[in-house]
C-alpha cells in the first residue's frame, strides 16, 4: 500500500525541497517506487535540484485540469528509474489546483508508486494545504531556531485539523526532522539543542540534518545530496531516516561526534 | 457540539450621558471589532430603575449593536430575549471584606466566597489529551480546562474555571473568564506568555523569573494575582 507524506515546515527556507529531494532518492536507492511531487505552484524549485528542470512538459495543473495526462507529466529520473518527479506549475496562478483534480491524481499516483513525497510551500495558505490535504504522513522540517521551531508547532495543529485523515477521525502520522544543525553552535547556545526542539514539539524524531556545505553544493548541481556525495555526513544522515521511514530501527545519532572527528582530523575546521 | 463564543461586557458608569458619547467614539473608531460580536449589558455598577433599563437598552439597540443579554437587574424588567446567560456568577453577593480590615493572607475565604461558583450549571471540565499548538485557542466558557502536555507560545487556553497544564504552559492562559475570581491557572512548568484570571492579567515582564520552568499555581488574592511555586 503506498504511502503519501507531506513534507512541510511552515516557515520558508528551511530545507522542505532538499530533504523531499534527498529522501525521495534515498528510498529510491533503497529499492523503492518514489514520486516526488512539487506543490509549490509558481515557485517551483523541485525541478533544479532534481535536476530536471529542462525535461518539465506538463505539470500538476495540466494533469488536474485534465489537459494532460499523469504519464505525460511525470519524468523519470535519469540516474535512478523508479524515482520520478511530478512538477509544479511555474506560470499558473496558484488557485489553479483544485481540489477533485488533486484527489484523482494522488489516487492514481498511489497506484503508480510506493511513496508519494509532496513538498509544500512554505506558509499556511490555500498551498501548503493543499499539499497536506491527502497525506497519510508528514515529515515536520524544523531548524533549531524558535521561529522555525513555533511555526512548525503551528503546522503540526493544522495537520490535525485540515488533512483528509483529520476529517475521517484520524491522526496524522508525524516525524521530525532537524535539518541544518549545528552541534558545536548548539552547545553555545546560539542554536536550539535537540531536546529543547523535541521537548517543544513532541513528536517522534526522524533525523537530525547536519549543517554543511554538500547540501548546498549538490543543490547547485542539480542533484540531491544523497545521490551527489553518498558519503557525506548529511546524505548518511537522510539515508538513515529515510531507512526509519521504511520501519527499520536505527539509532540516531547528533552528528555532532563525526563532526568535530573530521574536524580534528582536517585542522579544526568550523562551520 | 454546541458552539462556543466570547461576548463583548458592556458596563455603562454615570453620566450615562458621557457614557454613551464614549461609546459613540469607541464605536465609530473601531467598527470592526463591534460588527456582529455578541454584546453583554452589565448594569450593575448603574444600578437603574426599571424605566432607565428599558431605556439603555434602546439606546444601545438603536446602535445597531448586537445585545444579547442584560445583567445586573431584575429578570422581569427585561424582554426574554435578553435574560442573563445562564451560569454567569453575579459579582454582587460575593463576600467583600470590611472596610479597613487588613487581609490576611494564610485565613482562608470565608465560605460565602467559596460558594459562588458551584451554584453554576455543573458541567464537567474538558479534557484536551494532546499537545496545544501555536495558533490554537481552546475555548471552554462552562467550566475547567484540562490539558494533557503543552501549551505552546502563540496558543491560548480560554477557561470558564480553571486550567491545569500537565505539561509546559508556553502560551497564553484565560481562566474564569465568566467572573470566576475563585478559578486558577495550574501547570507543571511554567513558562507562559500571559495569565489571566477573571479579566486581571499578568504578562511575561511581571513574572518571576525564579518561577520559570518550575510547576506553579496562579490564584486571586483580592484582586491580586499571585504566582506561586508548588512543591
Amino acid at each position: 500500500m503506498a504511502k503519501v507524506l507531506v513534507v512541510t515546515s511552515g516557515k520558508g527556507g528551511v530545507g522542505k525541497t532538499t530533504s523531499t529531494a534527498a529522501l525521495g532518492a534515498a528510498l529510491a536507492l533503497n529499492g523503492q517506487k518514489v514520486v516526488v511531487v512539487d506543490f509549490d505552484v509558481g515557485l517551483r524549485n523541485l525541478d533544479l535540484v532534481m535536476g530536471a528542470e529542462r525535461r518539465v512538459v506538463y505539470d500538476l495543473i495540466n494533469v488536474a485540469q485534465g489537459n494532460a495526462k499523469l504519464n505525460q507529466a511525470l519524468i523519470r529520473d535519469k540516474r535512478l528509474e523508479n524515482l520520478a518527479l511530478l512538477p509544479a506549475s511555474q506560470t499558473r496562478d496558484k488557485d489553479a489546483l483544485s481540489e477533485k483534480g488533486l484527489a484523482r491524481i494522488i489516487k492514481e499516483l498511489r497506484t503508480l508508486f510506493d511513496w508519494v513525497i509532496c513538498d509544500s510551500p512554505a506558509g499556511i495558505e490555500r498551498g501548503a494545504m493543499m499539499a497536506m490535504r491527502h497525506a497519510d504522513a508528514a515529515i515536520i522540517i524544523t531548524n533549531p531556531e524558535v521561529s522555525s521551531v513555533r511555526d512548525s508547532d503551528r503546522i503540526i495543529g493544522l495537520l490535525d485539523a485540515k488533512t483528509e485523515r483529520a476529517a475521517r477521525g484520524e491522526r496524522v502520522e508525524k516525524h521530525l526532522l532537524i535539518t541544518r544543525y549545528d552541534q558545536a553552535r548548539a552547545m553555545r547556545g546560539e542554536m536550539l539543542k535537540k531536546d529543547d526542539v523535541l521537548d517543544i514539539l513532541s513528536v517522534p524524531l526522524l533525523g537530525i540534518i547536519p549543517e554543511s556545505e554538500q547540501v548546498l553544493r549538490a543543490s547547485n548541481l542539480g542533484q540531491p545530496v544523497t545521490l551527489a556525495n553518498p558519503l557525506s555526513a548529511p546524505a548518511r544522515a537522510y539515508n538513515d531516516a529515510a531507512r526509519r521511514l521504511m520501519g527499520d530501527n536505527l539509532a540516531i545519532n547528533v552528528p555532532l561526534e563525526r563532526f568535530n572527528l573530521l574536524g580534528r582530523i582536517f585542522g579544526g575546521r568550523a562551520a | 457540539m454546541g458552539r462556543s463564543y466570547l461576548a463583548f461586557v458592556l458596563a455603562p458608569e454615570l453620566p450615562f450621558v458621557d457614557w454613551l458619547v464614549e461609546l459613540d467614539r469607541r464605536v465609530e473608531n473601531s467598527l470592526s471589532f463591534f460588527a456582529n460580536r455578541p454584546l453583554v449589558l452589565d448594569l450593575t455598577s448603574v444600578a437603574p430603575t426599571k424605566a432607565e433599563t428599558v431605556e439603555i437598552i434602546a439606546f444601545i439597540e438603536e446602535r445597531h449593536l448586537r445585545l444579547i443579554a442584560v445583567e445586573g437587574v431584575p429578570l422581569d424588567w427585561l424582554p426574554e430575549r435578553l435574560a442573563p446567560l445562564p451560569g454567569k456568577v453575579q459579582t454582587a453577593g460575593v463576600f467583600q471584606p470590611p472596610e479597613g480590615e487588613k487581609p490576611v493572607r494564610s485565613a482562608p475565604p470565608p465560605v460565602a466566597w467559596e460558594q459562588e461558583p458551584s451554584i453554576g450549571s455543573p458541567c464537567a471540565a474538558l479534557l484536551v489529551n494532546e499537545p496545544v499548538r501555536s495558533g490554537q485557542s481552546i475555548i471552554y466558557p462552562h467550566g475547567d480546562v484540562i490539558i494533557v502536555g503543552s501549551v505552546a507560545s502563540g496558543a491560548e487556553i480560554i477557561a470558564g474555571g480553571s486550567i491545569h497544564v500537565y505539561g509546559c504552559l508556553r502560551g497564553r492562559a484565560f481562566a474564569g473568564t465568566n467572573g470566576n475570581t475563585n478559578a486558577r491557572i495550574f501547570c507543571s512548568k511554567f513558562d507562559a506568555e500571559m495569565m489571566v484570571i477573571d479579566g486581571l492579567y499578568k504578562t511575561a515582564d511581571d513574572f518571576d523569573l525564579a518561577l520559570r520552568g518550575t510547576s506553579v499555581q496562579a490564584r486571586l488574592d483580592r484582586n491580586v494575582m499571585n504566582i506561586e511555586q508548588m512543591s
